[in-house]
């Protein structure tokens, strides 16, 4: 069996979809607090009219990065990066993902845009036209400067990790499960990661495109969305949300598929219904490719289209329904233990229903017109990615922490954590439903008093102070329980799936024996496990010469090959670099060099595809 | 000289002291749930018909999720039974189907039939033959200007429409995209370049409605509000017919003073004066500034010492707006002051 190279240029060279995950899981956490303390500058400046912490200008970089941070640096790397990385291959009996070093070049090309567009606000070009940077606004004439380049560039080179690693989990998930789970013996949560992964590979291509005009209209010229040139704004926002609206269910649909874990485990029952959710959770990414022009229904589109989209977001409706009850049903017909990760689990559901059911609002697009661009929405929003995305993240970090620590957290304190972050979160965001049906509007540095926006404004602000108390109180709870946790053993909650038939934390290959599978919660599969510990004991199905792995059938899982999978390589990180030259001579519009900079993308490609050097073998 | 601009600075000073108590007193308010329009009425009553659903459906839910934590400790906790792996299954296929497909998709139809056909059509953009009159919004950045198509008016920031009468309003904007919202009186609808939208604007209630740009459009969306003055339909006339005359001429020598500084100075190349030669296009039309009642996007009242601060340190009033810092001198700016205050 292999074992990783110690040291940093372990780490830097390493292919392992662990050790992957783990350093996603520490860069998103440094940006998860970038883009919690931009909000919580926000929620100051608002916390009594007509204040002035900070000016109109900083304000717009504020909640332009926030927006971006979250989504695009927190959200999809934390849930397909470190979640997806560290679980998927354990959930399905591999030994890695299908493609390693695309896998370790996803993560520096990530780190890569993420000190990119971190880049801009230290020299004071942060992006400054919201996350969906609308035009006219963000061209040349009204935007000079390279703010909105930052904000191009970095969504290109962000959209370049993430399409790798949604490739990466599609290949994974449908070639390398180990033999005997064949589709209907899948976890949820792959369904889930399959979902978002296709969802992300079809719906990124658009935002790219709508940044790759909008850069050349800024610097070369062209006339995409300019109107007075036959171009059209519309067509930016048409592109964008075609991008946008599916991004929010890749955003969730991950953390559907964390709640689907923490959930046997808790209530030890199988998930309710489970054929329908499995479907619910391709559906609802599907269907969601159908709804983008809800996010324009105040731009003045024909009665016709708007009715029909309309239609379409009711629809979309149904596999979140399915899902939602599917989970309570469990909790009601298991024996639920209210641990801090199901507490985490039950608080999603709470916030997911709250804020579907604003979502479902939207469908009357007269109400849609009447409060869309208000803090309704923005409650509306926040109780979806806050409380169903994070909720679950939070949840699956007490989960899965044993696993990959080797330690148990201390409970009390993470049950406080929970109920400090759930009060919270509800005080921060419940007050945005009224204040933006007092007809408050959202993105406005400061706000005047007597139209009764003040006392709500100061309860959200009070609401992220306690938030933010909440998430230290968890973060610290885990760092203590790391050093003085109880040994965790393989399965401390005694879990459904094959992540927790193996070691605490996992070895370098993760199994060794190639695991039998006859359903989809492995675990619970008895007779199959003590097959697993004779073979072991036997020396059958260990495949312990290099890095091997077999390779199954896309649907039924059957047996196909063994393949021997690339070890360590400098190459990821050094194409990685190769393209954040790339980027940099963009922004710096050095057309000469950018070509030489292409010509080292092409040699970091060779040398990739060179040789490998031979492997010593532990 | 020395006395007056001291004068000046104490009225500013002053004027700055107050600023956050008058921010408030400028009249209007602009909650959707207080309507005064069939428009805005229908919305809110679907909006309260809506709540009270949800509340009904998450009631439903944290109740499943309760029953689940009282009945935790009665049944303990124990590994699940191999030979039972689905407790309880048949029954939860029925909650799950039901709640999950049936019940939704009952109130969605409805909601949809409701929203989508009988509130759509009542806030929707009017036929152009069932309104009695027309206006214009431009949005700019960072305030609204109003015409009223076939008068010379034009205003600013301060919309005046008559009472129970339909008025077409004709969405547009001089710059990027902005979104005209007055909540008490209908939805919202974006200006999108290039394009010309419309929507209903009905008031059954004379009285003052605030209303807000609604699209973030820059620096300032912050400070782009506007105030509909809903008027008798007589009053309403009186209103138009003097705003479509042309400026008045200044009556005192120090508001000719202040003419002729308007004229010769930076003024008139942004701000048109209709009578006069000043015809610039930035910044709002001044014909009958002194008839409004505040200034800069509703952010300030129109006051003399307002205006007089405005003119000397708008970007600190409102930075980055388009109008740069003019630092005159005490004589010039009373007498330019003056001026402005006789444009009735």
């Amino acid at each position: 069996m292999w074992q990783s190279r110690p040291g940093v240029l372990g780490w830097v060279m390493t292919t392992d979809h662990k050790r992957i995950g783990l350093l996603y899981f520490w860069t998103t956490l440094v940006l998860f607090a970038a883009g919690g303390a931009e909000a919580l500058i926000m929620r100051t400046q608002l916390i009594q009219p007509n204040q002035h912490l900070v000016g109109p200008a900083t304000y717009d970089e504020l909640f332009t990065m926030h927006g971006v941070t979250m989504i695009f640096f927190f959200i999809i790397p934390m849930t397909t990066g470190a979640f997806g990385n560290y679980l998927l291959p354990l959930m399905i009996g591999a030994r890695d993902m299908a493609f390693p070093r695309l896998n370790a070049l996803s993560y520096w090309v990530f780190l890569g845009s993420g000190i990119f567009v971190y880049t801009s606000l230290f020299i004071g070009q942060a992006p400054n036209a919201g996350w969906f940077d609308y035009l006219p606004l963000a061209n040349a004439k009204y935007d000079p400067g390279h703010a909105i380049d930052f904000y191009c560039l970095g969504i290109i080179f962000n959209g370049i990790s993430s399409s790798l690693t949604a490739g990466n989990f599609i290949v994974t998930i449908l070639k390398l499960r180990a033999p005997g789970m064949s589709f209907n013996r899948m976890p949820l949560f792959c369904f889930a990661f399959l979902a978002a992964s296709f969802g992300l590979l079809i719906a990124l291509p658009s935002l790219t495109a709508d940044s790759i005009f909008l850069f050349l209209d800024r610097n070369v010229g062209t006339h995409f969305f300019d109107v007075a040139k036959g171009g059209s704004v519309l067509l930016w926002q048409h592109l964008f949300w075609i991008f946008g609206h599916p991004e929010v269910y890749i955003l969730i649909v991950p953390a559907f598929g964390i709640a689907t874990e923490i959930i046997p485990a808790f209530t030890q029952r199988r998930v309710v219904a489970f054929p329908l959710v499995a479907v619910a959770e391709l559906l609802v990414v599907f269907i969601g490719f159908g709804v983008w022009a809800h996010h324009m229904f105040a731009t003045g589109m024909p009665t016709v289209t708007v009715v029909f989209f309309a239609a379409a977001t009711g629809v979309v409706v149904i596999p979140s329904t399915i899902q939602v009850f599917a989970w309570c049903m469990t909790f009601v017909t298991g024996q639920a233990q209210f641990k801090t990760p199901l507490l985490f689990i039950a608080g999603f559901i709470f916030m997911f229903v709250a804020g579907g059911l604003t979502g479902i609002m939207f469908l009357a697009v007269p109400f849609d017109q009447q409060v869309t661009d208000t803090y309704f929405v923005i409650a509306h929003f926040h109780y979806i990615i806050f409380g169903a995305a994070v909720f679950p993240i939070f949840g699956g970090l007490y989960f899965w922490f044993p696993k990959v620590t080797g330690k148990l957290y201390f409970e009390l304190p993470g049950q406080i954590s929970f109920w400090i972050i759930f009060i919270g979160t509800n005080l921060l965001f419940f007050p945005m439903h009224i204040v933006g049906l007092e007809g408050m509007p959202r993105r406005q540095y400061t706000y005047p008093g007597g139209l009764g926006w003040g006392p709500d404004n100061l309860a959200e602000t009070i609401g992220s102070y306690i938030t933010t108390v909440g998430i230290v109180v968890l973060l610290v709870n885990l760092v203590v329980s790391w050093f003085r946790g109880a040994p965790a053993g393989p399965d401390p909650w005694h879990g459904a799936t094959l992540e927790w038939t193996i070691p605490s934390p996992p070895p370098e290959y993760n199994f060794a024996v190639i695991p039998k599978v006859s359903s989809a919660y492995a675990n619970w599969d008895y007779e199959d496990r003590a097959e697993d510990r004779r073979k072991l004991a036997e020396g059958i199905m260990v495949l312990e010469q290099g890095h091997e792995q077999p390779v199954s059938s896309p649907v039924d899982g059957w047996w196909a090959e063994i393949v021997e999978m690339p070890h360590d390589s400098p190459w990821p990180i050094v194409l990685a670099l190769a393209l954040a030259i790339v980027f940099i001579l963009l922004l710096l519009h050095l057309w000469l060099g950018f070509c030489f900079g292409l010509a080292g993308v092409v040699l970091a490609l060779l040398g990739w595809h060179g040789e490998e050097p031979e492997e010593a073998v532990a | 000289m020395a006395t007056r601009r001291r004068t000046w600075r104490g009225r500013i000073a002053a004027a700055a002291l107050l600023l956050p108590t008058l921010l408030a007193g400028c009249g209007g308010s602009q909650n959707t749930l207080a309507p005064h329009s069939h428009a805005a009425s229908d919305i809110s009553n679907l909006f309260w018909v809506m709540t009270g659903i949800a509340f009904g459906g998450l009631a439903l839910v944290t109740g499943l999720l309760v029953w689940a934590w009282v009945t935790r400790r009665r049944r303990g906790f124990r590994a699940t039974d191999p030979a039972d792996p689905h407790p309880g299954e048949k029954p939860a296929w029925f909650v799950v189907i039901g709640g999950g497909v049936v019940f939704p998709l009952m109130v969605i139809l409805a909601l949809f039939i409701v929203g989508d056909w009988a509130v759509l059509n009542v806030t929707q953009a009017p036929a152009a033959s069932s309104t009695a009159m027309t206006v214009d919004a431009v949005g700019h950045q960072w305030y609204w200007a109003f015409r009223y198509p076939g008068t010379k008016a034009v205003t600013a920031d301060e919309l005046h429409i008559p009472v129970d009468t339909r008025v077409n309003l004709v969405a547009t904007t001089a710059d990027v995209i902005h979104s005209f919202w007055v909540p008490e009186l209908n939805r919202k609808i974006d200006t999108i370049p290039g394009r010309q939208n419309r929507i209903l604007l009905y008031a059954d209630k004379v009285g003052v409605y605030r209303g807000q740009c609604a699209e973030f459009c820059g620096l300032q969306h912050a400070h782009m509000g506007m105030l509909v003055f809903v008027q008798p339909k007589t009053q309403f006339r009186a209103w138009l017919r003097k705003q479509s005359a042309p400026a008045p001429a200044p009556t005192t020598a120090l508001a000719r003073r202040g003419e002729d500084a308007f004229l010769s100075g930076p003024c008139s190349s942004c701000h048109a004066i209709r009578g006069t030669s000043a015809r610039g296009f930035v910044g709002p039309d001044l014909t009958h500034l002194a008839s409004r009642t505040t200034l800069a996007g509703v952010l300030i009242p129109n006051s003399r010492s307002y205006l007089a601060r405005w003119i000397v340190d708008s970007q600190h009033l409102k930075p980055g707006n388009q109008m740069p810092d003019f630092h005159l001198t005490g004589s010039k700016l009373d007498a330019l002051v003056a001026y402005l205050e006789g444009l009735r």
